[in-house]
């Protein structure tokens, strides 16, 4: 049958240019997208937030999340901001974002409250779970993980997206949906240029080191953010959209090693279009960045080697502390920090005799003795003792509220769990009262991959920035997944707020730039040349990726040295030379995944310059260099950051803990909201 | 600018995670409007389902299921190697 041709339904809108001025811009909608721009427009201003895809859904957040870490001021808790927090930093050997996470612990719990003011659920009001363990009577609260510290809240992410956008409406916040950020507009001053940290306490202990470029062009100018360029992804439309303060939050990179052409939407654990374009334009406005030599063996793939997330027979996060048995039905024991077996359910959730609290969550893997909370034996344990694959997670065996927390409750409101599993899983028959779900392989994850197939995830690297999260670009915020070693809901939500209130701040008092006419039609003519190369002569975005990541698992894979680093720098050279004039798109969707590799090839090459900048190998980086194999030696135990101008990549050192004493310099700093908070508390 | 026409083509991929119930949808297009990979295009009839125009991109979150105003009207599938297993409980004795 041959179909008649469908035309495109969304009009043609190309070289049609439109100015938008506002005194806050905020770039991405997911979680801490939307709590920019609340922030901001609390204050008065007048912001625009763009868009990817459609507020209400998008972000990797978009459909849910089941539990919010760090709500360390919630009035259950039993840990303060400090605790948490330093015991995040410490745990992830000091590569940990102190600020970040700081700012998580101590304002986490406020954005939570802000959640449920605008119609999002937080607490179990219709007291289905009325009794249970794990659940506040008085405040309806229910916990997850540590019982006894209760600092990890069960919540109906669900309902938060919606809510989020709903409120974005009211604020009168100019919510541009399906608009794609590409590039940043700066403006270029004399004087000196901004390092972080930029307080001359936090400063003084870094050597600048330059490679290729010309050195009389690069260093000693002010860049300062004055706005971003972009583009509607259904007409094609191209912006200019002029800000007094810009905020970041677009996510971390991803399809950097894993790429199916077939199943492209599920290569990565975040959305498909979440790629790190925020990192690329960035990278490309001379934004510095630290740890993007962090990267770890992939753990989830959907494409290929592992299932879809939450939906496969496991004992983390979600699914903490699920009852696992093996082949033959026999129960996989549960054991505290000492090795000791647990005999009952409620056990899981309590910290060992003389331990305070103990950490689980996303970035939380294989903690230290210090954090360590219950977990099943080791695999090789468990080999040893006879146990059979495959394994299963068993909630049958579960007291009833267990189970129906997990399997409805978590299972259903976390991210791609309501429709694709809950709904899934149920129309296929399962039942947990009378089934079990297999786990795939050796590990929790359910998944296989190799050594050189990598992943940004583990609280990987990103933007650097300062204690008002501002990056080295005077007047450009940064949040959520595009900050350094970033984590989880709370984390995004947080962080956006705090960007979104510093980022206000700077706008009062700031002019908005002059844009430069010859920036903006150069940005015009790189974003429509795809739509001038006829489809027959031209290259697909699905080869290039393809060939970006196949490159990068070749010479940036589980080992790296200079010799190959420098050749996947050569070759990702020669595919901006000869194969990015060839790219061809047929229209704007097409458009947008073009201008997405591109921003991945653009990644790619700050992870191949960064690999080269660290000369040692490291444990918690999970870097590993052949012809430097010492692993973390003490001149190396520091924050390389990289960034580039004029053509010229250049380092320089920070110390780990630049950041300073968490509550010390958080205090300093926030006198306002401080206010602001007890003034609410009290009224 | 010169003037460039937009063309469009459906990209073949080798599952098939959404599936319209024709009898049930009403073309609202609100499915369309969500999805944040933007996969969905509205059908050039009026009141007919979206089309989805790039499978292979779905990111298989449901969202479009979740803002359907017709239950049943758009089911989601797993591919088939990702439909994970699932057995009847084994007691033992304890």
């Amino acid at each position: 049958m041959v179909e008649a041709k469908y035309s495109w339904p969304y009009g043609n809108e190309v070289g049609q240019e439109e100015t938008i001025e506002s005194d806050v811009l905020v770039l991405g909608g997911g979680l801490s997208g939307c709590f920019a721009a609340i922030a901001a427009a609390r204050k008065g201003l007048s912001v625009t937030l763009v868009e990817k895809g459609a507020v209400e859904r998008s972000g990797s957040a978009g459909t849910g999340f089941d539990h919010w870490e760090s709500a360390c001021t919630n009035p259950c808790s039993k840990v303060t901001p400090e605790e948490i927090a330093e015991a995040y930093v410490d745990e992830q050997d000091w590569y940990s974002n102190g600020i970040a996470h700081y700012i998580e612990c101590r304002e986490g719990y406020d954005r939570l409250l802000d959640l449920e003011s605008f119609g999002g659920k937080i607490r179990d009001t219709e007291d289905e779970f009325a009794g249970a363990e794990f659940r506040d009577e008085k405040t309806k609260l229910m916990f997850a993980y540590d019982y006894e510290n209760k600092f990890t809240i069960r919540v109906w992410g669900s309902t938060f997206k919606p809510a989020l956008y709903r409120e974005l409406k009211r604020l009168g916040v100019r919510v541009m949906d399906r608009t794609e950020a590409t590039a940043l507009l700066v403006e270029k001053a004399s004087g000196s240029r901004q390092e972080i940290p930029a307080e001359k306490a936090l400063a003084g202990m870094q050597e600048e080191k330059t490679t290729g470029g010309s050195q009389e062009e690069s260093g000693n100018s002010v860049l300062r953010g004055i706005g971003a360029m972009g583009m509607n992804v259904r007409t094609g439309k191209f912006y200019v959209l002029r800000a007094k303060a810009t905020v970041m939050a677009m996510s971390r990179p991803a399809r950097v090693w894993l790429f199916s052409a077939d199943t492209t939407g599920l290569c990565e654990f975040r959305p498909m279009q979440s790629i790190g374009s925020g990192h690329a334009m960035g990278w490309r406005a001379g934004m510095e960045f630290t740890m993007m030599e962090k990267t770890v063996r992939a753990e989830f793939s959907a494409a290929g080697r592992s299932f879809p997330p939450y939906g496969a027979g496991n004992n983390h996060n979600t699914w903490y502390a699920a009852t696992m048995v093996d082949a033959r039905g026999v129960e996989i024991p549960y054991v505290d920090r000492d090795g000791t077996e647990l005999k009952t359910v409620s056990e899981r959730y309590y910290p060992a005799p003389g331990q305070k609290f103990f950490l689980k969550g996303g970035v939380i893997d294989n903690p230290k003795y210090e954090y360590r909370g219950p977990e099943t034996l080791d695999f090789e344990e468990l080999m040893k003792r006879g146990y059979q694959l495959p394994f299963y997670a068993d909630l049958s065996r579960m007291p009833e509220q267990e189970r129906r927390v997990i399997w409805g409750m978590m299972v259903g409101e976390e991210a791609k769990t309501k429709i694709p599993i809950y709904q899934n899983y149920t129309e296929r028959g399962f039942d947990p009262e009378q089934h079990m779900l297999q786990s795939y392989g050796t590990g929790w994850q359910s998944a296989n991959f190799l050594e050189q197939e990598r992943q940004f995830f583990g609280a990987p690297g990103g933007v650097m920035h300062d204690w008002d999260l501002k990056t080295n670009l005077d007047g450009v915020y940064a949040a959520g997944d595009q900050l350094y070693a970033s984590d989880c809901a709370g984390f995004a939500c947080a962080t956006g707020y705090y960007a979104g209130r510093k980022a206000a701040e700077y706008a009062k008092t700031a002019p908005l730039g002059e844009v430069c006419r010859a920036d903006v039609e150069a940005e015009q003519e790189r974003l429509y040349a795809p739509l001038y190369v006829s489809g027959e002569d031209g290259v697909s975005w699905k080869e290039l990726n393809m060939a970006i990541s196949k490159a990068m698992q070749n010479y940036c894979g589980g080992v790296k040295c200079e010799a190959l680093l420098k050749e996947g720098l050569d070759l990702l050279e020669s595919f901006e030379q000869e194969i990015v004039p060839k790219l061809t798109a047929a229209n704007p969707h097409e458009l947008m995944r073009v201008h997405e590799v591109l921003d991945i090839l653009t990644v790619a090459e700050l992870v191949l310059h960064a690999s080269l900048a660290r000369k040692s190998s490291s444990v918690p980086l999970c870097f590993n260099r052949s012809d430097y194999p010492e692993l973390d030696p003490e001149n190396d135990r520091k924050h390389i950051v990289i960034h580039r101008e004029n053509g010229a990549v250049t380092t320089r050192d920070v110390p780990l803990g630049f950041f300073g004493k968490l509550k010390t310099e958080y205090e300093k700093r926030n006198q306002d909201y401080i206010q602001e908070v007890a003034a609410r508390e009290k009224g | 600018m010169k003037k460039v026409e937009f063309t469009v083509e459906q990209v073949p991929c080798s599952t098939a995670p959404l599936k319209y119930d024709e009898t049930l949808c009403i073309g609202c297009n609100r499915c369309a409007e969500v999805c944040q990979c933007d996969i969905l295009l509205p059908s050039a009839e009026k009141g007919k389902h979206p089309i989805v125009m790039y499978p292979g991109e779905c990111y298989y979150c449901g969202a479009c299921v979740m803002v359907c105003p017709r239950p049943g009207a758009i089911r989601l599938s797993h591919p088939l190697m990702n439909r994970a297993k699932f057995v009847p409980v084994k007691k033992t004795e304890e």
